[in-house]
């Protein structure tokens, strides 16, 4: 059955399980006045701005060039992934090795879908920064009562 | 066959500076870059991880032998935001180097980009190495 794999311990799931509730409790708890303070499940640290119209993910990737930063959605879900790659010196003897260098890959499973073609992005000085506005349908809607 | 090495979150965590001695005047949360530091013939080159910083926002200076870098970083909160979830804080950037007296002070270089820092310091003329021929005899 596919709720086993879905809620077991080791699943690739669990992170994803794990940051929609926290999305989830979050979201419902209007207006937010306070900020959740969490540790990264993976690289990079993200952080998440949010007011009823879109969600602002922040993410700080120093020395990652443009070209190596890959961002996709699917509905609810981002999916950041690049790589920081070194720049390889030859013949050099390191006195100190404290950067770390590699490929990552992050979702985000978002409290509203999105609409994909409103989403920015930009990139400066290292940090990325994505706009998603709330997609149009999942917008709650204002229903008039009429007295009667 | 290269491995593929995934980057861990440990990997860029930010390390707050343990203020000893003399406190910073602004009351600004500082870290400590990430830095590499190598040697090659000609210089000592620094490369500082400093997100969110920018060649107008970076200082550097040199007094008695010790190289201070400070990165100064305004938040920029979005408008009409509220932070609802964060894995991490931002804040200025502190670090202090001591350097020997092998560095031409003058020839010191400096350049940022993409949050990163690079400081290039040359080496005083005397101080790359010289081939030392050993004589039989």
């Amino acid at each position: 059955m596919l709720m086993r794999p879905y809620l077991d311990w080791m699943s690739p799931w669990r992170e994803m399980e794990r940051l929609r509730r926290e999305m989830n409790r979050l979201f419902s708890d209007w207006p937010w006045r306070t900020t959740r303070w969490a540790t990264a499940p993976s690289y990079p640290a993200m952080n998440v701005w949010m007011d009823e119209n879109g969600v602002i993910l922040t993410a700080e990737l120093p020395g990652v060039k443009l070209e190596d930063i890959d961002i996709s959605i699917e509905e609810d879900t981002l999916t950041l992934r690049g790589e920081r790659r070194p720049d390889e010196q030859e013949g050099v003897t390191y006195h100190r090795r404290e950067r770390r260098f590699g490929s990552f890959l992050r979702t985000f499973r978002l409290p509203f879908r999105v609409d994909a073609e409103q989403v920015e992005a930009t990139f400066k000085n290292g940090v990325l920064n994505i706009v998603l506005p709330r997609a149009e349908e999942d917008k709650p809607k204002k229903i008039t009562v009429k007295a009667g | 066959m290269a491995e593929d090495t995934a980057l861990q979150v440990q990997d860029a965590e930010k390390r707050e500076v343990a203020e000893a001695g003399a406190e910073r005047t602004r009351d600004r949360l500082a870290f400590v870059p990430r830095a590499d530091v190598y040697e090659t013939e000609e210089a000592i080159v620094v490369v500082a991880d400093m997100p969110g910083v920018d060649a107008e926002s970076v200082d550097i200076t040199l007094e008695d032998n010790v190289l201070t870098i400070n990165g100064y970083v305004e938040p920029e909160p979005p408008e009409g935001y509220n932070l609802v979830y964060a894995e991490y804080r931002v804040g200025d950037y502190l670090r202090a180097f001591r350097l020997s007296d092998q560095i031409d002070r003058d020839g010191i270089e400096a350049t940022v980009k993409d949050g990163v820092l690079r400081l290039y310091l040359p080496k005083v003329a005397e101080a790359k190495t010289r081939k030392i021929t050993v004589k039989t005899g």
